[in-house]
């Protein structure tokens, strides 16, 4: 056997196994927490090695119900979590289009005075570091008596997820042709006219992309949560919520349940999407 | 007035008022990112200079400096200071490299097409794609000791069990000859790290490699050369773009990275990045102004890495 048919054998094998090992590493974790979040704690101490529910117990929903109940009635309220971060994250969805949009055509399609300097810097923003600007933030939003609000997060995330939306949507713009616009233009239409009727429905694909993109953003941030409105349990978002189940006098098996139920809507819309969000990933270099 | 004139100066309104509404278009999200991101910028600065406490927050000032600079002396007298700097750096830099080796095996593994390529192609960004606050949360599910799936198949192989993201530095002993000292909760850490962001390696590794000609590839087939040869002498310097993209931005978010350290450990196990330091100097201690401080040497010290590395290893894209 020469050098190159030894390679093109041990390649095709490994190949294989690299793909095996890449589908478990990605998927076990996320099987585990689902299989998990059924478990009763109990059962799982005695026997950690039988981690797969029974059927009877996925049925049950019993750390589920637990995790949902009000506070009042001896669960963890995550019922209101739930609901603040989907309010959160649908506002921030709708401001960050409605802004990110008019800058992101401007900045591919119009000429004007500063333009260069205004879009280098709003990428250049987005490479810095958050916790640096999120002090003075802090403070700021202390001040003025704003800090411990809803409005406060949504404020914050529309201005990190600006930059990103702006970038995706600025690529797509410029791949719309000028053309189509111009005839736009000739037919009547306003420059407002010309983005609402021609820009934006051919838009479309992308915008739904970016606005995905951005809910996804809001839908999981941290940070700003913990710093903004940690001593207001009725503002908690899911991410607040979940993190204090992690905690010594809270079953292991309700950790799980409260991450699962933060992460379903997110793989959901990354089935709904999947095609339009890798696309926008490698376009617009995505945070993470 | 002549004609030409008349048109040069209609064109020259038409250039205006195009210039005015691209400006008005653009206004909301130049002040969003002024008042958001540049103005507490500044302030960062400014508090950095100024006792300010949690406590009494109201009092501090908006403008004008105390010109102390006592937050320094504290942040870098702390005598965590430089452990966290050391932890912070091998941190970033190990976690970056491994995402983006486990980013190029994929993107190589995945490369050519196969029955089920699509349904693997989605699967494999899954650890990228699931909040950050689950996935935390599952590792540190599936390492704890006591009832941890890892351990489970550890002790089913005849060990002990180990705590894996509470153990500052762990005694591996090798083959029995002799033992060395890993700081296995670190070493965890940065594990996770290559786990959660090689999807985002992956993703730009696949497209270079698929907008690379496949002239120059079969060319060196015919030649002879072996797919370890291709590999070494045509794959790599093709990449070589993409993968210095890559490790920039890699370094330069794995940096400021905050949740991912926190939730898993809290910063304890010798895994506190600078970041964790941050927020507890802020929400531990109350000492907004060193939180500023440390938050301004993060920025520095960032910005001058970065500068460093465009100077020295930074590859453009020539294509």
């Amino acid at each position: 056997m020469t050098r190159s048919e030894f390679e093109e054998k041990l390649f095709g094998v490994l190949k294989w196994i690299s793909i095996v090992f890449f589908t478990i590493i990605s998927l076990f974790p996320l099987v585990y927490m689902l299989a998990l979040s059924f478990k009763p704690i109990a059962e799982l101490l005695t026997n950690p090695a039988q981690w797969w529910p029974s059927l009877e117990q996925v049925f049950s929903f019993e750390t589920y119900k637990a995790v949902l109940r009000p506070v009042g009635e001896g669960g963890f309220g995550f019922t209101v979590f739930i609901k603040n971060s989907a309010i959160v994250a649908t506002v921030t969805v709708i401001t960050t289009l409605a802004v990110g949009i008019l800058a992101a055509y401007a900045v591919a399609r119009l000429n004007f005075f500063g333009k260069k300097t205004i879009s280098v810097a709003i990428i250049l923003v987005y490479l810095f570091p958050v916790v640096v600007v999120s002090i003075p933030l802090f403070v700021m939003f202390s001040r003025i008596g704003i800090r411990s609000s809803l409005y406060a997060l949504m404020i914050v995330y529309l201005a990190s997820t600006l930059p990103v939306a702006m970038y995706m949507l600025r690529g797509y713009f410029q791949s719309i042709p000028a053309s189509l616009e111009e005839a736009g233009q000739v037919d009547g239409l306003s420059r407002m006219g010309v983005i609402r009727k021609i820009t934006i429905p051919l838009a479309m694909p992308a915008i739904a992309a970016v606005g995905l993109y951005v809910f996804m953003i809001a839908w999981n941030e941290f940070l700003y949560a913990l710093l903004f409105v940690l001593e207001n349990r009725d503002l908690w978002t899911l991410s607040l919520g979940v993190a204090q189940l992690d905690n010594q006098e809270v079953p292991k098996t309700m950790l799980m349940a409260g991450s699962v139920i933060i992460s379903l809507p997110v793989i959901f819309l990354f089935f709904v999407a999947e095609k339009f969000l890798t696309e926008g990933l490698t376009a617009g270099g995505v945070k993470g | 007035m002549s004609d030409t004139k008349l048109k040069r100066q209609k064109k020259s309104g038409l250039k205006r008022r195009e210039s005015r509404f691209g400006l008005a278009l653009i206004l909301p999200a130049v002040i969003v990112v002024l008042l958001l991101v540049i103005l507490p910028l500044f302030w960062n600065i400014a508090l950095s200079f100024q006792s300010a406490r949690l406590i009494n927050i109201q009092d501090v000032k908006l403008v004008g400096f105390d010109a102390t600079l006592r937050n320094f002396e504290r942040v870098l007298s702390d005598r965590e200071f430089w452990p966290v700097l050391r932890t912070t750096f091998i941190y970033t830099i190990f976690g970056s490299i491994l995402s983006i080796l486990m980013g190029l095996w994929a993107a190589l593994a995945l490369r050519k097409a196969f029955r089920g390529r699509a349904i693997v192609r989605g699967l494999v960004l899954f650890p990228y794609v699931v909040p950050v606050i689950a996935a935390a949360f599952v590792w540190q599910v599936m390492l704890n000791p006591n009832f941890g799936i890892t351990n489970v198949w550890i002790e089913r192989f005849g060990g002990t069990a180990i705590d894996f993201l509470g153990t500052k530095s762990y005694d591996l002993s090798v083959f029995g000859i002799f033992t060395m000292s890993i700081p296995l909760a670190l070493i965890t850490v940065i594990v996770f790290e290559g786990w959660r962001y090689f999807p985002f390696a992956f993703l730009f590794i696949l497209a270079a490699l698929q907008s690379q000609s496949e002239e120059i590839e079969e060319a060196a087939l015919v030649d002879g050369a072996t797919i370890s040869q291709r590999f070494w002498y045509i794959t790599i310097p093709a990449l070589k773009p993409v993968l210095s993209v890559l490790f920039l931005l890699r370094f330069i978010w794995t940096f400021n990275k905050f949740d991912d350290v926190f939730l898993l450990t809290g910063g304890g196990a010798g895994t506190k990045v600078i970041t964790v330091k941050i927020v507890d100097w802020l929400l531990g201690r109350g000492d907004v102004g060193a939180a500023a401080a440390l938050g301004l040497i993060l920025a520095v010290i960032l910005g001058v890495v970065v500068a460093l590395y465009f100077k020295f290893f930074y590859v453009e894209d020539t294509a």
